[in-house]
């Protein structure tokens, strides 16, 4: 559903408002990134009800692991470094790209979709282990609130992957006109709010968890 | 696993003879209008102007009708309920077996709020904003088109139950751990919660959508405290929207979780806490209500002012009043659940938090009687059902604060005084406000008048039928009867349960009014035409187009001056000005991606509510799919040129000035 939501902004342009023989086409970008912007919002209350779930819950371990028994922080620390570095990345794509250097752009989406996809394949490796190990989200309340918070943002991140992926065809084939710019200003809003969320979760689950 | 998952024969209810009639009657219907369009030759006509438009107009007039079917379909729900408890007295069993009577009073509750209220709400909203604000269309018109779609898919689940597999028997709000897998094993709550989640996505959409189109999209000269009060509603209920239903995406998102991978959010095993969905639930369901009341209130505000020819008394406190309701709105959702056993300093905040809403509903209320003080109100039938919501929503209100007593609440809570509150808000409220916004903008809309006579006597039924019905709920709730009961034994409950059942079929001659109003509308329709545009001498932008607005809503985008735009215009004598010359209009073209987006969405609903894993796979690529090459189409937009315009507006004018003259 969120691939959806988020995807839906791509597809839309705003109808302009303005008379057309004011002869200077005023960009309808920055009330789609507005709109965006409303859209991150709403899936900020979605994580905060998650949070608030996995607060209520993760006590409730039900004679199984705690946090303190399974969090890593080493290992968590480095996919965060990789979360974080992919947003710095991401903005030297976004400098690239209102300079508007095809090759740059594209070498930087590159580099950023390299650190997201470690990111994600670390956490993919976490939660593999602690199924095999027994510790699967159907153990006990604690694991399903923290496989689906954790979850729920790798899986945005997944979504923000692919959506990267099909803007640097765009950027391949389309070049750097206004309307993809402005796709790709979307895009950073998602992926640096993807990043706030994620030091959320290193606090709220990982730091919190181990203590 | 089969290749159908879940998905058999034995899912077709063969043995309800009471459903197989209902299927039947649909079946004929459905045929009858394929046949009535074949032989019109009116698909490409549905297709090309209805189903692939993202005029919002046109969108608002789907939205209504999606919400007319469904309350036929939701008061059958009732009325079916209502006869049953007539005559399940005395220990007899009536004809609604439990099991089916429970799916039935799920599915009214259901489809009444989220099937016919919010696509009511949201309809009257796309016809009427964008027009208000001097907008040509909304933000982004496509995902308009999209999130009717959703709406329509989610619908289509929920009476897809009806004949294949069975709905959900928890009561609308689902509670776990009955809405578990182990008590729920059947499909009943998967449709439940893939028909909401379905259609959540497209409010959600909706409420971005006029959010942005409110502050990016206003006529010139306009200020935000400029704007017309219906809008100022909506608007609020928009922020209400976009602040609340992710939390119902979340909670129907967890409860998923757990009847399809065995977690334990809510179960009584391994940790769930079953009170963390109903808190998360209220914390949507509250602000729900006032998403669903406060276009009413913007509906009543302009039909007084309209009517009584006044401006409204207090604009700025009605805006502020709206705003005062939505925020606490987010701070009461535990009051539908006192008897939870927080602590008494918990319930006496949320008590006490819930008791301050009514502030500025008062200040409302007085905001309406000061309009009419020394006015000379027109009694139409807008203004009847303003009249019949401002004494119901009263009792209504104030049953609500006595339920807010946390105290009181222990006692009545779950009664049926509880079920006739809600009613008598939610009817005497949302409800009456739809109706009124209906009769109001409809010749807007349409472009001929209503049934004027029929219309009255529809609202008398209604309002009559109301209190019959609803008003003895109160008295049961206090002689002691809980909700959702399927038969009854206790004499001093008969007389009151057959009032009750009386007053729901007064209100069944109200709806089939409003029919027979419809059908006589459109019948002399060349009678009735609205060829001003302005059929009450309005006060705001959306009466100074023609009616039907021009698919570009204005020739010229105009200049705002003042709170009652429109009557400013008429005094500068600057309306029905014949501008030197047109310019180019940019407009969106129709397309069939938000109808395919939706319809491979609610495919991919279905699969997942049978477990049928390639469908959903299937479904969920296609909506990705879709949505890609919508994307990636260049060609969605054109220029209607200035001789078409001019065509237009000329025709327009001149229709004016001989209705005039």
């Amino acid at each position: 559903m969120t691939i959806m939501t988020e995807a839906a902004y791509l597809a839309d342009d705003s109808i302009r408002q303005e008379d057309a023989h004011d002869h200077e086409h005023h960009d309808t970008g920055d009330t789609t990134v507005f709109g965006f912007w409303i859209y991150l919002m709403t899936d900020c209350i979605l994580f905060a009800s998650v949070f608030a779930t996995y607060a209520v819950l993760f006590m409730n371990t039900a004679g199984g692991v705690s946090g303190r028994d399974i969090f890593e922080l080493d290992y968590v620390a480095i996919e965060t470094a990789a979360l974080l570095f992919s947003s710095i990345t991401y903005g030297f794509a976004m400098i690239s790209a209102h300079k508007q250097n095809k090759s740059a752009t594209l070498a930087w989406l590159m580099v950023t979709f390299a650190l997201g996809a470690v990111f994600i394949g670390m956490e993919v490796n976490e939660f593999h282990h602690l199924v095999v190990e027994g510790n699967g989200p159907s153990r006990s309340a604690f694991l399903s609130s923290f496989f689906t918070l954790v979850g729920m943002h790798g899986m945005h991140v997944t979504a923000g992957l692919i959506w990267m992926v099909v803007m640097m065809i765009e950027v391949v084939k389309r070049g750097l006109g206004s309307k993809t710019v402005t796709r790709l200003s979307c895009l950073s809003l998602f992926w640096h709010f993807l990043d706030i969320v994620w030091i959320c979760v290193f606090t709220v689950v990982y730091l919190l968890g181990v203590m | 696993m089969s290749l159908l998952g879940k998905l058999s024969l034995d899912a077709i209810p063969y043995h309800e003879p009471i459903i197989m009639g209902t299927l039947a009657v649909v079946g004929i219907a459905g045929i009858a209008i394929a046949i009535a369009i074949t032989r019109h030759k009116q698909w490409g006509v549905l297709w090309n102007d209805w189903i692939t438009s993202v005029d919002h107009k046109r969108l608002g007039v789907m939205y209504i009708l999606l919400a007319l079917i469904m309350l036929v379909r939701g008061f059958s729900d009732a009325i079916m309920m209502r006869t049953q408890l007539a005559l399940a007295t005395n220990g007899a069993e009536g004809y609604l077996p439990p099991e089916h009577y429970d799916q039935i009073f799920t599915a009214h509750g259901v489809i009444m709020i989220i099937f016919m209220a919010m696509p009511f709400m949201i309809g009257l909203m796309n016809i009427a904003l964008p027009l208000q604000i001097g907008a040509r269309d909304v933000a982004f018109p496509f995902m308009n088109n999209l999130s009717f779609w959703l709406t329509a898919g989610g619908a289509v689940l929920i009476n897809l139950s009806l004949g294949l597999g069975e709905f959900a028997k928890t009561g609308w709000l689902a509670y776990p751990p009955l809405s578990e897998q182990s008590f729920s094993p059947g499909v009943g709550v998967d449709y439940y919660i893939w028909a909401l989640q379905i259609s959540g996505v497209g409010t959600l959409l909706t409420g971005v959508n006029f959010l942005v189109t409110v502050f990016k999209m206003r006529a010139p000269g306009m200020k935000l405290m400029d704007m017309p009060i219906f809008t100022w509603a909506c608007t609020w209920a928009n922020v209400l929207i976009v602040a609340s239903f992710p939390i119902l995406t979340a909670v129907l998102g967890l409860l998923a979780l757990d009847r399809y991978f065995d977690f334990h959010f809510f179960t009584n095993a391994a940790g769930g806490n079953a009170m963390m969905y109903i808190n998360l639930f209220w914390a949507w369901g509250h602000p729900e209500v006032y998403i669903l009341v406060l276009p009413a209130f913007g509906v009543f505000s302009e039909v007084i002012s309209t009517f009584t020819g006044k401006r409204l008394f207090g604009y700025k406190s009605t805006v502020l009043a709206s705003g005062a309701i939505s925020i606490l709105g987010f701070i009461v959702w535990l009051h539908h659940f006192f008897t939870m056993g927080s602590s008494a300093n918990v319930n006496a905040f949320f008590g006490v938090m819930t008791m301050i809403i009514a502030v500025p509903t008062g200040v409302k209320l007085f905001s309406w009687l000061f309009t009419m003080y020394r006015g000379r109100l027109r009694i139409t039938v807008p203004v009847l059902w303003t009249l019949g919501f401002m004494v119901t929503f009263t009792i209504g209100g104030m049953t609500g604060v006595l339920l807010a007593v946390p105290g009181a609440d222990y006692v009545l809570h779950n009664s049926l005084f509880l079920i006739a509150h809600f009613h008598n808000t939610i009817i005497g409220g949302a409800v009456f406000g739809y109706m009124a916004g209906f009769a109001y903008w409809f010749p807007k809309a349409m472009g001929f008048h209503l049934n004027e006579r029929i219309g009255k006597a529809s609202f008398w039924c209604w309002l009559i039928g109301f209190y019959v019905a609803f008003m003895p709920l109160y008295v049961l709730g206090f002689l002691g009867m809980t909700r959702r009961l399927n038969h009854t034994n206790n004499p001093d409950w008969n007389i009151w349960l057959y009032l009750a059942c009386i007053g729901a079929f007064i209100i069944l001659v109200g709806i089939v009014l409003q029919f027979v109003q419809l059908y006589l509308a459109f019948r002399d329709r060349e009678k009735n035409r609205d060829l001003t545009g302005d059929p009450w001498n309005g006060h705001t932008l959306e009466w100074s187009t023609a009616s039907p607005p021009q698919f570009y809503n204005f020739a010229k985008v105009p200049q705002v001056r003042d709170l009652d735009a429109f009557t400013d215009m008429k005094e500068q004598g600057t309306a029905y000005k014949k501008p030197d010359s047109y310019a180019p209009i940019h407009m969106p073209k129709n397309t069939a991606s938000g109808v395919l987006m939706a319809g491979a969405a609610t495919l991919f609903g279905f699969a997942a509510i049978w477990h049928i894993t390639w469908l959903a796979v299937v479904g969920l690529v296609g909506t990705v799919v879709f949505l890609l090459l919508r994307a990636y189409d260049n060609d969605v937009d054109y220029y209607v040129q200035p001789d078409e315009v001019e065509r237009i507006e000329s025709l327009h004018l001149n229709q004016v000035k001989e209705a005039t003259a």
